[in-house]
């Protein structure tokens, strides 16, 4: 049969509808649409970008330094970014849209508060069980969600942003009652409770890289496995894409969205407690939101909710977050980072337009073929 | 020469990955009624709605009444006096008959506001001129299927159509509904309208139409006088070759009863009964059918057999084995199959690869899944191949492929492997043949009967009866959720079980009751 | 009892701007498109607002109204993304809205490090001065919104055609309704009012903008029209309930014998009652039945 397209054409459309190259584009999207508002407000964009370029590398184009620390402190900001990411791109694949992942991280390092200052100390077995209690606190939270959805219809959106509140005034609450606490802090926590790593301090010239690097790297693994290889994955991801064939087929819709939250809170409530326990040696009465939650939401969508896309969508994220003092040293407004998240979200929103342009193209290859064939 | 009141010349239509329309030409002659008939698929609602402005061809061109024209959108085919009563009605559910009628052209008063006082004079004139008795008031959600329709003609007519298209106007209604609607043909065509019906039935484009123009596969095969081409002649221009009309089989021999339902009663989703004192058996080795207008309570029927449903009273019970209250997964598990009616919506998975979707229901069983809830690739992949090659299915990349890219008829040939694969004592299966072409139609039959010859029960719901006369051993017709009687396949007779799905019991010797 | 009384210009004050919001969000919602942005709308018409009325504040007195006008303005552009998203694109619309919240977090507090070198804009002197029995203007507003679109939604041809577009898409396009254009219209409206709202909030409740400012409120205001069945009478009585329990919570600590309590309780007292009401009263079947699903072209 004879083809008039092109083969380069062809391949730019395969090339467009992977999921990966829509990620990627967004992102560059996203970038230029920041480093042109800096130019309209009068200020250099190089300054973001040697900022960047410092965080990921340490080393500091202005002065021609090298530092490991910024290396460690961008690691550390990604962590809680890829464990919320992974807890929206968990519900997303059973067709949930989670933006509850800031009342589950709270409602997590709140209870890793409590037990870091509670349980015994023994050494190591402190934190563990400090960081299971987090994942399970976070898992109720994010179940209470699923048990609405599929017993009421309540609409996870409103129900997660509620909860969301719920959450935060909860933490300041309870937190406060805890004897030696002010207003913004509780009592020092004691070192097992802490999730300090000697080894990376030493690495990283001092940042606070803590060993929540091996909870995000773990949880990514749950997160592959559960999803590609048991029977609660395939019933999950069944739900997600059709939720009436699924249950025709005997999967039991409720439990599994419920599951499905459970599991997804579980995530964002291990962000809380490495953020709790990594970064901080006392625990914190919180005056406002830490909004990995809700930047969670973004790193989900451009990692295509996956393991491995979150994983580096994560340390994207993590890279813009923790690049924010260095802007503002560099005359940046820091809230470009948001900017940029927000721009991506939206942007990626779009991809259904991609899908259109795609079928239109499709249609054009038809005509063209029939032209073809009719010579 | 009488004139074209519509001249569509050379057109062409394309979407992605197929070419519906393909040179099609098409002459309506003025106040006649003019059939287009072809199968699904064959390119006819494609080119009425080039026609009512919903879509521009790609190549081609129109001319109304002897002038060309370029029919933008459905307001200008509106006002060159093209209506369509579409085969979906295009009603707002819970905007009244009145309001259906006038929106997009409304009444106004002196202020701008929409004058509904006017309209309902008005809906109610029009409905008296041409017979059409519907209350203006009404909701749409409270009326019949057949009142509905006859809003979407008042639709038109309340715009000045001149020329009216039907969509498959039968598909949704009982025969004698069928029946007042070619009476409504006959008063449209003497008040001077031409009409276009759109269709796949040959007995109505005998009834009504007095030439057709036969499609298939987008092209245009030919036109011809209804009144000197048989049936079978207008069938194999739409299908290309021979057809046969009836499959081959020989008589069944039914054994033990599989099925029993006893005096069942189900509530709809709007809390109305809608099974009412339902009572039914099917047993091994034989097919039954449930003959009735869509809306009569099939969809409840099988869903509470199924488990979809919880029913209110009556028992269910299979092999003996009071299933009434059993979950969707124990009743696949006791031998219960399900074929259900829209295969995309309610039996595949799109996104899932082939292989996945084959063991839908399985998957939880040691076959393919391990310890701690690993699933076993290599066992699912095996099976898919297995059943690829048993049930002859067409596919991009085998077991692999994501079942979004298959055609239709490969993807039912797909649900059919599925379930028949569970080797259930009962095979349920509900519209098995809806939009597939001849040929996926024969084998999808055959594949029934084989079936029954296997010895297993079958409960076959449809809403064509040509297929329910074709492959059932019984029917049991259904009106409001209530059979009606039972007759025996081999002598059933059309017009009997019409008459029973309109509600009027036939006595032993074919009289009404 | 009398302090209850006494409490009314506050609730109506607090109530106000939810009202508002709601509206739009039901004409939106009603077209049939989703709109979790408000909360994003209401925060860039309150930016706006509190912007142009620091700096137009010593020079006219009508300050206060251009603000206000200029803040529905912002809504109304704003809007635009996510219409652009969802009905040329067919976006997810649950997505577009919320990456407009982020969009909208991150960008006020860029501008505003722009403009005023901090985080929030610079206070002005005067917010809008309460009238007649101590209530402020911005509740006869919401009283004129609600009737108005009650008025448009039932008696123009117009908003009879948005909720046809609301209700069955096809049904509307095959009567020869601009399905798209219309949605377009309603999205504008959600945001005008959005952007209003936020206006009216930030010049009666505080004195300048900052990324806390309008907390929950479009949220709230969403729940209000799904509790509110997407109705007007609905979402007034929705609104007032919401709007009451928000008040009292800032209230309650006047009243002596709840002063036990902490002061973390009366601020989550709204949240909880929303999330009850949702739960008790979810009306899935009452919403428009297109909402939220992307309206593509077919034939019938």
């Amino acid at each position: 049969m004879n083809r008039t397209t092109d083969p380069r054409k062809d391949r730019l459309e395969r090339l467009f509808s992977n999921p990966k190259t829509i990620s990627i584009s967004v992102v560059l999207l996203g970038f230029l649409c920041g480093t042109l508002l800096i130019l309209i407000v009068g200020k250099n964009p190089a300054g973001m970008y040697s900022a960047l370029l410092q965080t990921l590398t340490g080393f500091d184009i202005t002065r021609g330094t090298w530092n490991a620390r910024y290396i460690g402190e961008w690691l550390t900001a990604s962590i809680p970014l890829i464990l919320c990411g992974l807890s929206m791109g968990f519900a997303a694949r059973t067709g949930l849209f989670n933006i509850g992942a800031e009342g589950q991280y709270i409602v997590g390092l709140t209870v890793a508060q409590f037990v870091a200052l509670y349980f015994p100390p023994v050494p190591v077995v402190h934190w563990v069980v400090a960081v299971a209690a987090a994942g399970l606190a976070g898992a109720l939270w994010g179940g209470i969600v699923g048990w609405l959805k599929a017993k009421f219809a309540v609409s996870e959106v409103v129900a997660t942003i509620m909860l969301n509140y719920i959450a935060f005034f909860f933490s300041r609450w309870t937190s406060m009652l805890i004897p030696g606490a002010n207003t913004y802090k509780t009592p020092n926590f004691p070192a097992t409770a802490r999730l300090t790593s000697p080894l990376f301090e030493q690495l990283t010239n001092g940042s606070r890289l803590s060993l929540g690097l091996w909870v995000a790297l773990l949880s990514c693994l749950i997160y592959w496995f559960i999803i590609e290889k048991t029977k609660t994955g395939f019933e999950l991801r069944a739900t997600g894409f059709n939720r009436d064939a699924a249950r025709y087929a005997g999967v039991r819709v409720t439990r599994s969205i419920t599951t499905s939250m459970l599991i997804a809170g579980m995530f964002a409530g291990f962000a809380g407690a490495v953020v709790a326990l990594g970064s901080f040696s006392y625990g914190r009465v919180l005056g406002g939101y830490d909004n990995y939650g809700f930047n969670g939401i973004a790193v989900a969508l451009i990692g295509n909710n996956n393991a491995g896309g979150t994983l580096i969508a994560g340390l994207l994220f993590g890279m813009l977050s923790s690049a924010q003092p260095l802007m503002q040293s560099r005359q940046i407004p820091k809230e470009i980072t948001l900017i940029i998240s927000g721009l991506v979200v939206v942007l990626i929103s779009m991809r259904a337009g991609v899908k259109l342009f795609l079928d239109w193209k499709a249609k054009k290859n038809a005509q063209a073929q029939k032209e073809a064939l009719d010579e | 020469m009488d004139s074209y009141a519509i001249e569509m010349a050379g057109i062409t239509k394309i979407f992605p990955g197929i070419i519906a329309n393909d040179n099609v030409t098409l002459r309506v002659l003025d106040n006649e009624i003019h059939a287009i008939l072809g199968e699904n698929g064959a390119g006819k609602s494609t080119l009425m709605s080039i026609l009512f402005g919903l879509y521009e061809p790609d190549s081609g061109t129109i001319s109304i009444r002897g002038k060309e024209v370029r029919i933008k959108d459905p307001n200008h085919a509106t006002s060159l006096g093209i209506g369509m009563v579409h085969q979906h009605f295009k009603l707002v559910h819970n905007y009244t008959v009145t309001e259906n009628i006038i929106l997009g052209n409304e009444p106004r008063d002196r202020f701008g506001n929409i004058d509904i006082n006017s309209a309902r004079k008005r809906v109610a004139e029009l409905s008296k001129l041409y017979g059409l008795d519907v209350d203006p008031d009404s909701t749409i959600e409270s009326i019949t299927v057949g009142m509905q329709q006859r809003v979407e003609i008042l639709k038109i007519l309340y715009r000045k159509a001149e020329i009216l298209i039907f969509d498959e106007p039968t598909a949704v209604l009982r025969p004698q509904e069928i029946d007042e609607l070619l009476q409504i043909f006959e008063r449209l065509k003497s008040e001077g309208k031409t009409i276009i019906l759109i269709t796949h039935k040959l007995k109505e484009i005998k009834q009504a139409a007095s030439r057709c123009t036969v499609l298939r596969r987008g092209k245009m095969v030919g036109t011809v006088n209804v009144n000197s081409t048989s049936e079978a002649q207008m069938a194999a221009m739409m299908v290309g070759r021979e057809v046969l009309f009836t499959t081959e089989k020989t008589k069944a021999v039914p054994g033990e009863t599989v099925l029993s339902i006893e005096h069942l009663f189900v509530r709809n989703s709007r809390g109305l009964e809608t099974i009412r004192d339902f009572s039914l058996e099917v047993r091994h080795g034989e097919v039954v059918g449930i003959a009735g207008v869509d809306g009569n309570g099939q969809a409840e029927l099988v869903e509470a057999i199924t488990g979809l449903r919880p029913l209110e009273k009556g028992r269910i019970l299979l092999n003996g084995k009071d299933i009434s209250r059993s979950s969707i997964h124990s009743r696949i598990e006791s031998g219960i199959g399900y074929v259900p009616e829209d295969r995309q919506k309610e039996g595949l998975v799109l996104d899932f690869r082939l292989d996945e979707n084959l063991i839908l229901k399985t998957y939880g069983s040691p076959a393919y899944c391990g310890k701690f809830g690993i699933l076993d690739r290599k066992a699912i992949e095996e099976n898919a191949r297995k059943l690829i090659k048993a049930f002859d299915i067409r596919t991009g990349e085998g077991a692999a492929t994501k079942v979004r890219s298959m055609s239709g008829g490969n993807q039912q040939k797909a649900v059919i492997a599925r379930e028949i694969e569970l080797s259930p004592d009962l095979l349920v299966i509900s519209q098995p043949t809806r939009g597939l072409d001849v040929g996926a139609i024969e084998n999808i039959h055959s594949r029934i009967i084989a079936e029954r010859d296997k010895g297993r029960a079958v409960l076959l719901i449809s809403f064509e009866l040509e297929e329910i006369m074709n492959l059932c051993d019984r029917i049991a017709a259904i009106s409001k959720g209530e059979i009606v009687g039972i007759v025996d396949g081999e002598s059933a007779d059309e017009r009997e079980i019409g008459a029973m799905m309109a509600g009027i019991a036939q006595n032993a010797s074919g009289e009404q009751a | 009892m009398n302090s209850l009384i006494a409490m009314i210009p506050s609730i109506l004050m607090i109530v106000s701007p939810i009202l508002i919001t709601a509206a739009g969000g039901m004409i939106c919602e009603r077209a049939g498109i989703v709109n979790i942005a408000l909360e994003g709308l209401m925060g860039v018409g309150a930016f706006t607002a509190a912007t142009i009325h620091y700096f137009l504040e010593p020079s006219t007195p009508y300050s206060i109204w251009i603000a206000l006008g200029l803040g529905a303005l912002a809504g109304v552009l704003t809007s635009l993304i996510h219409a652009f998203a969802s009905i040329t694109l067919n976006a997810n619309q649950t997505v577009s809205g919320t990456g407009i919240n982020l969009l909208v977090t991150g960008g006020t507090a860029f501008l505003a490090q722009i403009i005023f070198k901090m985080e929030r804009t610079l206070p002005f002197k005067l917010g809008m001065m309460p009238g007649i029995g101590g209530i402020y203007p911005t509740a006869w507003i919401a009283l004129a919104v609600v009737i108005i679109a009650w008025f448009v939604l039932y008696k123009r041809p117009f908003g009879m055609r948005l909720r046809a577009c609301g209700e069955h898409p096809q049904a509307a396009a095959s009567a020869g309704i601009d399905v798209r254009g219309t949605r377009y219209i309603a999205v504008m409206i959600s945001g005008a009012l959005g952007g209003l709202a936020g206006g009216c909030l930030v010049l009666t409740q505080t004195i300048q903008y900052t990324v806390n400012t309008i907390n929950g409120a479009g949220f709230i205001a969403l729940a209000a029209v799904s509790f509110g069945r997407w109705l007007p009478k609905g979402i007034t009585a929705a609104s007032l309930l919401f709007g009451t329990a928000t008040a009292l919570s800032i209230y309650m600590v006047n009243i002596q014998s709840l002063r036990f309590l902490p002061p973390e309780f009366f601020s989550v007292m709204p949240y909880i009652i929303t999330l009850v009401t949702l739960m008790v009263f979810s009306g899935k079947e009452y919403a428009p039945r297109a909402s939220g699903q992307p309206y593509e072209r077919s034939g019938s």
